[in-house]
């Protein structure tokens, strides 16, 4: 199976026989570093090599339609709480330079104490279930043969139920996973002893299936009152979990750094973010960098959000960053949208392109103010760590407060987070392993008391799942109503009926999103904006983002609703667009017969934005096949323009026409016509006529030869042409 | 909520003693000091066990999710998890002469596993 790049994923082939599927690959990958890299004429150094299949930025046509992929793995966050609607999302967001997709773990699920099984519908994320994880691989694994490069594909391993999660990404093929326990004490009220107890079995699992770890110290910036205030205590918080995962097997190059430059505009962020940036990597040479996105100013306004995130990723440039995430730009309003993650993706991928060698270029001066920072903020760090082990250790110190505290250390404002020693979730569950504990399986961490007739600890059962994957239990559903097999009902039905509408998350959810300016105080125009809405048939409007233009002069806002509406594919009419012939023939057959060209405004009309376009070399007019152009201007009578076709022995007239008043335009073109015919030369030239009002049939029905309308160019013209001249047309 | 210490920023005065440190020793003591907190965590993971840890065991082994969870329960009901999940299957398995994963459904039915021989 083969994924079409003109046609859907089949959720039939994806959700068929997933009990007999195994994942292509397991285990974590980076991309391609090659020293350097040409792209098109362009060389790059901070760049790995092209995908086969890909959407490059905009401006890409300018520059011979290169993609440059960027050195760094590049997150997409995806998860609306239906895995069937997320994987589409994926393939989207792979086309745009994606290969570590990150899915988000339903509300609760870290409190759920065993596995989910099944696919029920999630919130703000998807339940983490084999089935789930085993469908979203096998669609991966087609999307990344579309594409040309592996994905990552990565998700949580937190909660009550760590290292059973551990166990099943280690056979499905997980390649990254959050791992740190310190997130399940402060952040999910989870025993301390528990979590540390539990991590250290999941991080065993993951170290041995080369799982990518990515830890949870960036939490604090989102919690913390003054974010920029905790950099001291992230410092301990990523060293701690850091050494703790390699004191039980992981290898440093596979355990990350979640960290998030903590400020943004107004503050001065770079004076906070830079030297925190330089720190943490001088303390932690030895591992990688997973650089986010800073999630905490993001409100509803996806401009400033997209901003800061561009801020944020020239730090990660400045600096490095091994994994960079992308946040959408409005995670603060609403449950990520389709479009959201492709313009994260896309707005760093464009951020990185435009830095590439920057630290070829650009030094950062340890001489100056910055050196002194970042030496202060490691000072601070290693006097909270002394005072950790003063205090009686890290449960003592949880225990006290001293974690999450809005108190630049050692400064203390007494409102960081407390937790009992035998309080939260899942406490009293931990007991002592007794002198004969044994666990018969591979990848177990601590003691095991392995007969010393067995090799290893599963030859006690010939083989465990590790190593044995055909030991592994699928389970489908548990659950008759609530499942995708429900849920996807709708959405094969309209993809078999050829129904097609709008969405902005799921499959059919018919939300469109309209902007719109109101001209009057605020107040009011809050209220105009969502009645308007109703006038356009939107059901439920809401407003999601509102900027003050002036008080009483308009506010702008952008308003979503529901479509209820649907457009049959049948029904739609695509008109295919000409194959242009190629430069070289066109250019050879104008030089040939020394094409020439007369064009002007016609009327009384004024417009010559339109004319310039078609005909001036630098705007891809078709003085660039070599035609002469003869421009006669604005308001030209209709006479003159034919009197100096005939002077210059023209080919073609080009009459351009944007007025349409009382059908002016068309009256024009019959003139045009009639004037050729009594002159007879009718049939030695060609008439064509533009303007933004024009097509071809009402070119046609007025005499003309062709018609050119709105996003026409130079080569649309130049193509007509010479094939009527060749008498192809 | 419990409130936790207050304290105004006495930096100047805490950093005497690492305010001559190179750079490097300063790392290198970053390092040491993280040491020291982490040992007795390790040292609690490598003798204690839990239900999920247990469950993964089972997973492992090659039960579903819903068999592990009903094994872990009836071995924490009968506070004998100290012993290992994986190891009483195995026991039990041993002990009727059936394949394990039968054991283990022996177990979720009430099989006296608290009669089996232990070393505590």
């Amino acid at each position: 199976m083969k994924l079409d790049p003109k046609k859907k994923i089949d959720f039939n082939y994806i959700l068929s026989d997933l009990h007999k599927y195994k994942a292509n690959k397991r285990g974590w990958v980076w991309r391609e570093k090659p020293e350097s890299i040409k792209y098109g004429e362009h060389t790059y150094y901070d760049h790995s090599i092209p995908l086969k299949k890909s959407i490059p930025l905009p401006a890409a046509k300018y520059f011979d339609n290169i993609d440059p992929q960027p050195k760094p793995v590049i997150t997409t966050e995806i998860a609306s709480g239906r895995f069937e609607d997320d994987i589409r999302r994926m393939r989207m967001a792979a086309w745009h330079g994606a290969d570590h997709i990150m899915v988000i773990r339903t509300t609760g699920q870290s409190h759920i104490d065993g596995l989910i099984e099944g696919t029920p519908e999630g919130i703000g994320g998807v339940p983490i279930t084999r089935k789930q994880v085993r469908a979203t691989r096998k669609a991966l694994d087609l999307i990344e043969e579309e594409v040309g490069r592996p994905i990552n594909f990565h998700s949580y391993v937190s909660g009550v139920a760590g290292p059973e999660i551990a166990v099943m990404y280690a056979e499905e093929g997980i390649a990254g996973a959050h791992q740190d326990p310190q997130y399940n004490v402060l952040y999910r009220n989870i025993n301390m002893y528990r979590s540390f107890v539990d991590a250290a079995e999941a991080k065993k699992i993951m170290a041995d299936a080369n799982i990518f770890q990515i830890d949870g110290a960036h939490n604090a910036n989102a919690t913390a009152k003054k974010a920029w205030n905790v950099r001291p205590e992230l410092m301990v918080q990523h060293a701690i979990n850091s050494l703790y995962s390699v004191k039980v097997g992981m290898k440093p190059q596979n355990i990350g750094l979640s960290t998030v430059p903590p400020t943004a505009a107004p503050a001065p962020k770079l004076w906070y973010d830079l030297p925190y940036a330089v720190a943490l990597r001088d303390l932690f040479s030895d591992f990688k960098f997973r650089a986010q996105q800073n999630t905490r100013y993001v409100e509803s306004d996806t401009d400033e959000a997209t901003i800061t995130h561009v801020i944020d990723t020239l730090i990660s440039a400045l600096t490095t960053a091994d994994i960079q995430s992308t946040i959408t730009p409005d995670e603060g309003r609403n449950v990520p949208w389709h479009i959201n993650n492709i313009r994260a993706v896309d707005g760093t991928k464009q951020v990185f392109n435009s830095l590439d060698g920057i630290k070829k270029l650009v030094k950062l001066d340890m001489d100056g103010p910055l050196g002194k920072m970042v030496r202060e903020l490691k000072e601070r760090a290693v006097l909270f760590l002394e005072e950790i082990i003063e205090v009686g250790g890290y449960f003592e110190a949880v225990s006290k407060g001293y974690f999450v505290d809005s108190g630049y250390y050692p400064e203390r404002k007494g409102d960081g987070i407390i937790r009992e020693k035998d309080g939260g979730v899942a406490a009293n569950t931990i007991v002592e392993r007794k002198p004969d504990y044994f666990a018969p399986v591979c990848s177990h961490f601590g003691n095991n008391n392995i007969p010393s007739k067995y090799k290893k600890p599963c030859d006690a059962i010939d083989g465990c799942t590790l190593c044995k994957p055909e030991k592994i239990q699928f389970i489908d559903e548990l659950d008759p109503e609530d499942n995708v097999n429900k849920r996807i009902e709708f959405y094969l039905k309209d993809e078999e009926e050829g129904i097609i509408r709008p969405e902005a998350e799921w499959h059919g959810d018919g939300i469109v999103t309209v902007e719109m300016v109101i001209p009057t105080f605020t107040e009011a125009a809050e209220v105009a904006a969502l009645e308007f809405a109703k006038k356009m048939n939107l059901e439920n409007p809401q407003i999601i983002h509102k900027r003050v233009l002036h008080p009483a002069e308009a506010t702008a806002f952008l308003v979503k609703g529901k479509l209820n509406s649907y457009i049959k594919l049948s029904d739609i009419k695509i008109i295919e667009k000409e194959e242009h012939l190629s430069d070289y023939e066109i250019e050879n057959f104008v030089k040939k017969h020394d094409l020439k060209v007369v064009g002007a405004t016609v009327g009384e009309d004024e417009h010559s934005v339109g004319m310039q376009e078609i005909l001036d070399i630098k705007h891809g007019g078709i003085e660039k096949w070599g035609f002469k152009c003869y421009y006669l201007g604005t308001s030209v009578p209709v006479e003159k323009l034919v009197d100096a076709a005939i002077e210059v022995g023209a080919c073609t007239i080009l009459a351009s026409t944007i007025i349409t008043h009382g059908d002016v335009h068309k009256i024009n073109m019959r003139k045009l016509d009639a004037i050729c015919r009594e002159k007879g030369i009718r049939n030695k030239i060609i008439l064509i006529a533009g303007g933004t009002q024009v097509t071809d049939q009402i070119a046609k029905e007025n005499g003309m030869d062709a018609g050119f309308g709105r996003g026409t160019h130079g080569i649309d013209v130049a193509d007509f042409i010479v094939k009527k001249l060749k008498g192809l047309k | 909520m419990k409130s936790g210490l207050e304290r105004k920023d006495d930096f100047e005065k805490r950093r005497e003693k690492i305010k001559n440190l190179s750079d490097e020793e300063l790392k290198k003591r970053f390092w040491e000091l993280t040491e020291k907190i982490v040992e007795p965590l390790v040292k609690l993971a490598k003798n204690h066990t839990s239900p999920s840890i247990e469950r993964s065991v089972l997973l492992r082994m090659g039960f579903n999710s819903i068999e592990a969870k009903a094994i872990v329960d009836e071995i924490v009901k009968k506070d004998l998890l100290g012993h290992g999940a994986g190891n009483i299957v195995l026991k039990v398995a041993e002990k009727e002469k059936i394949n394990y994963l039968e054991a283990g459904k022996k177990i979720i039915e009430g099989y006296p596993i608290e009669n089996l021989n232990y070393i505590n």
